[in-house]
């Protein structure tokens, strides 16, 4: 095992464990958090602050292996700054958004970055949970290694569940090689002919790795092997994409993602939706919408779910707006049993999803 | 009697008038949509783990997803377990009838009903055959991924029960990696559509949830899988080793030059020997290790890469590195490698397939431990595995003829897959746990864990009644599985009382 660059190494599991049982006991909520960076993501919930952020350090890591375990209060930066060390990275790359930022919580925002279309999702990622029910009890769902079929795949659910399930306590992910090359560069056109020129690029073997779309201006990049990544640059041909370009879509820095209340939308990425009410930003070679519009809730939602998706109000949510796309009410009922497996008297993040889950 | 098969202890169910669920179930399938005399249930009896059998009380047969919705309804409103079946070319007896069930076949439901080139999608029906959807998008360029060796047979409902693997996981992923949404019935009836058109859907990740489930919390009624461009150019090499330490750093350190080949697979002595002498592929029989390395993608970057592979196997002590001159010898050098099952024919009358995961770091003490566990069981064990993904397919030499036969080719299996978690590793890499490895479940989670799984199970299908006694064991076969395997002190169940 390496050497790990994160300086604090402690093992709060206990601790924790006994906050949850009397927090449980109590009949109190809980409000979980690592670094505080996306408390503006999702609904407000109340409760009892179950701080994460000094429970760090990475447990294990062998780069041959390709795999990452570390604690849920763990930097995620010093995670990357780790794994960059020796030539990797974590494949759906997250938006950061603070330095005090923590694995965990990236895990439990389920948030991917530009690379999603090309190299999956964060529970694509994810291979082995460390997680505390209601109970207190500590639960190890999965495992660290990558084809594991034993049990149903409770820790690919923790992903994205905004920490309704249960506390992260540690999180094993697969991690990727950082390709030979990579290049980036911006093609003037308009969102149609955008689309159909991705539309053709990613019917062929093409070495992309983010595809965006700025409302003037198509922007690639491209990683993999030197060979394939300088043929496809030299077929696409274009200029060259402002340095701060990819970090800042990544990171929520541009000026569109930093707007106080923003529309997410996910929707099919060959969809035709020509019109759209307000400012945009396209990432996922058009399958992941940044709107920063007027319309209403009902008339954003409508819009994405008319081919397909769905919209989140990713910030600004006004008092009594909801936050994610409303679940038919059978789904929501399995969303709330499912819930009652792991967290029966209700005490995590209770509302931070949908109301009364 | 097997252990894993002994009933007493799994979930029962009364006892239910077999005619009345005939009459039930006729009024909801068609005419020739149902199977009842013994002859015609005695196909469904077994699926690819052919030691279990099992007589469902009736084998139903849809057409559509309406049917199998008002099917569940039946099996629910009269307390019928239900074992849903793909292809039945599971290794590990997931679609093994309990006594008395009724077995969904879904394979009359086969068709491709829509594939979408610009999306790289295809909408296709539970019951059509994994390789024939490669083979219907393959003028487009386009092909699907997950390619369990069973891929010209298995339907790919079934690679979502048992969110299938195969040969070229390493770098493609696992059958959860390349859906994009589900159709899904539960036992209520109801119908839930899972993922979706866009890359993510609201609420929890359920379809990554139900991908792997064994048929415990619903039926799987229409598939819609990613497709992905087809390689240009696709190499194989194949580097021989004087002893399996070496090829076990081998794959480490390729995988440590940051290379992730489409392919990583490694076969050692007794594998290759039989390998060679039943397809002739060309395998240096000197070696006591052998690894296949494919690499996919651009012909100058594939050239470039074969370099540094043959490179890394040079340094790590490889005897011989040859790569396939040309498309015929490709296919023989994987011809040999997917012959290895059948190959252990000339070994023994009988193999058993074993599948446990393990960090690819462990792979040299884990071939040693498997030696020693070779020796004092006193049956042979030829390896094959995914090298790449630290997969593993020990293949256990027995005699079914002789007494007690499978029991020890059982108890040698059980054994090993003990020694995948002790290794920091999994009981099951692709094949699941069916009813084939639910007494390991005992030793790879606790009873707080195996309580979660049955709570999960309970949300989707609270009468238990889908797939009883497989994939996740009761807490009083660990108990009894427990007090026979463990040390004393270290069971996980040593706080419960045995009933």
């Amino acid at each position: 095992m390496l050497t790990s660059t994160v300086s604090e190494n402690r093992d709060d599991g206990e601790a924790l464990a006994d906050a949850v049982r009397a927090t449980s006991s109590a009949g109190r909520p809980l409000r979980i958090v690592g670094g505080g960076t996306k408390s503006f993501y999702g609904r407000t919930t109340d409760g009892d602050v179950l701080d994460l952020s000094g429970h760090r350090g990475v447990v294990d890591y062998e780069p041959s292996e390709l795999v990452i375990t570390a604690r849920a209060g763990t930097p995620i930066q010093a995670i990357e700054a780790l794994l960059a060390e020796n030539g990797q990275r974590l494949a759906f790359e997250p938006p950061v958004l603070g330095a005090a930022s923590t694995f965990g919580g990236v895990i439990a925002a389920g948030l991917a970055g530009p690379r999603r279309p090309f190299a999956g999702a964060v529970r694509d990622s994810v291979l082995g949970v460390r997680v505390l029910n209601g109970a207190g009890q500590s639960l190890r769902l999965g495992g660290t290694v990558f084809k594991n079929v034993a049990g149903f795949d409770g820790f690919r659910l923790m992903a994205g569940a905004l920490g309704c399930l249960g506390v992260l306590l540690e999180v094993s992910v697969r991690v990727s090689p950082i390709p030979a090359a990579e290049r980036t560069l911006s093609l003037d056109m308009g969102w149609a002919a955008a689309r159909s020129r991705l539309t053709d690029l990613m019917r062929r073997p093409t070495p992309l790795d983010g595809a965006a779309h700025d409302g003037e201006r198509l922007h690639l990049r491209l990683a993999g092997p030197e060979g394939v990544v300088s043929a496809t640059a030299a077929e696409l041909g274009g200029d060259s994409t402002p340095a701060s370009f990819w970090p800042g879509l990544r990171h929520h820095t541009l000026p569109l993602l930093t707007s106080p209340r923003l529309w997410r939308l996910a929707v099919p990425r060959t969809c035709d939706l020509p019109e759209l009410p307000g400012v945009w930003l396209r990432d996922w070679a058009g399958g992941e919408i940044w709107l920063v519009s007027e319309a209403t809730s009902k008339q954003v939602r409508a819009l994405a779910g008319g081919v397909g998706g769905h919209a989140t109000l990713y910030r600004g949510a006004r008092t009594g707006e909801e936050v994610f796309a409303p679940l038919p009410a059978p789904l929501l009922a399995l969303h709330q049993r499912l819930k009652a497996v792991f967290d029966p008297a209700g005490i995590f993040n209770p509302g931070r999803m949908y109301a009364g889950l | 009697m097997l252990d894993q098969f002994d009933i007493s202890l799994d979930p029962t169910f009364p006892a239910v008038d077999r005619g009345r669920l005939i009459a039930a179930l006729a009024a909801v399938l068609p005419a020739d949509g149902l199977i009842s005399k013994t002859e015609g249930l005695r196909v469904y009896e077994s699926d690819g783990l052919a030691a279990y059998r099992g007589l469902p009380a009736v084998v139903a047969l849809p057409r559509d997803a309406a049917q199998v919705r008002a099917a569940l309804q039946v099996c629910k409103s009269l307390g019928v377990p239900v074992v849903a079946r793909g292809a039945g070319t599971g290794l590990s007896g997931g679609a093994l009838p309990s006594p008395g069930c009724v077995l969904l076949s879904l394979s009359r439901m086969a068709r491709i009903l829509e594939i979408d080139p610009a999306a790289r999608t295809a909408r296709v029906q539970p019951g059509v055959r994994n390789l024939a959807i490669s083979e219907a998008v393959a003028h487009l360029g386009l092909f699907y991924a997950p390619d369990p060796s069973s891929q010209l047979a298995c339907s790919i409902g079934g690679n979502v029960a048992e969110n299938a693997g195969g040969v070229h996981c390493l770098k493609y992923g696992l059958t959860v990696h390349n859906i994009q949404s589900l159709e899904f019935a539960t036992l209520d009836g109801e119908s839930f559509t899972l993922g979706g058109a866009a890359l993510d859907a609201p609420g929890f990740d359920l379809m990554a949830l139900v991908t792997g489930s064994e048929g415990l919390l619903g039926v799987v009624t229409e598939i819609t899988v990613r497709l992905l461009p087809s390689p240009t150019e696709t190499q194989v090499m194949l580097a021989a080793f004087s002893d399996v330490r070496s090829a076990g750093e081998a794959v480490a350190a390729i995988i440590a030059a940051g290379i992730i080949p489409a392919g990583l697979e490694m076969m050692d002595k007794l594998a290759l020997g039989a390998a060679e002498a039943h397809t002739h592929a060309g395998y240096p029989l000197e070696a006591a290790a052998i690894l296949l390395c494919e690499l996919d993608g651009a012909k100058g970057d594939v050239e470039a890469e074969l370099a540094r592979v043959a490179a890394v196997c040079e340094t790590a002590g490889a005897i011989q590195v040859r790569l396939a001159r040309d498309e015929a010898e490709r296919k023989r050098f994987w011809a040999g490698r997917k012959g290895a099952f059948p190959a252990m024919g000339r070994l023994a009358p009988d193999y058993y397939c074993i599948d446990g995961t393990i960090p690819r770091r462990r792979l040299p003490d884990v071939l040693e431990a498997i030696e020693r566990l070779s020796a004092e069981h006193g049956l042979a064990v030829a390896n094959v595995f995914h090298a790449g993904d630290g997969n593993l397919h020990p293949l256990i030499l027995y005699d079914a003829n002789a007494e007690g036969g499978i029991e020890r080719a059982e108890a040698l299996g059980g054994a090993i897959l003990e020694l995948c978690v002790e290794m920091g590793g999994t009981i099951t890499g692709e094949h699941g746990v069916g009813r084939e490895k639910i007494n390991q479940m005992c030793a790879q989670f606790t009873a707080a864990e195996i309580e979660t799984f049955h709570a999960i199970k309970a949300a989707f299908d609270p009468a238990g009644l889908l797939n009883p006694g497989k994939a996740i064991p009761t807490l009083a076969r660990c108990v009894d599985y427990g007090g026979m395997h463990f040390h004393a002190g270290k069971t996980p169940f040593a706080h419960l009382d045995r009933f």
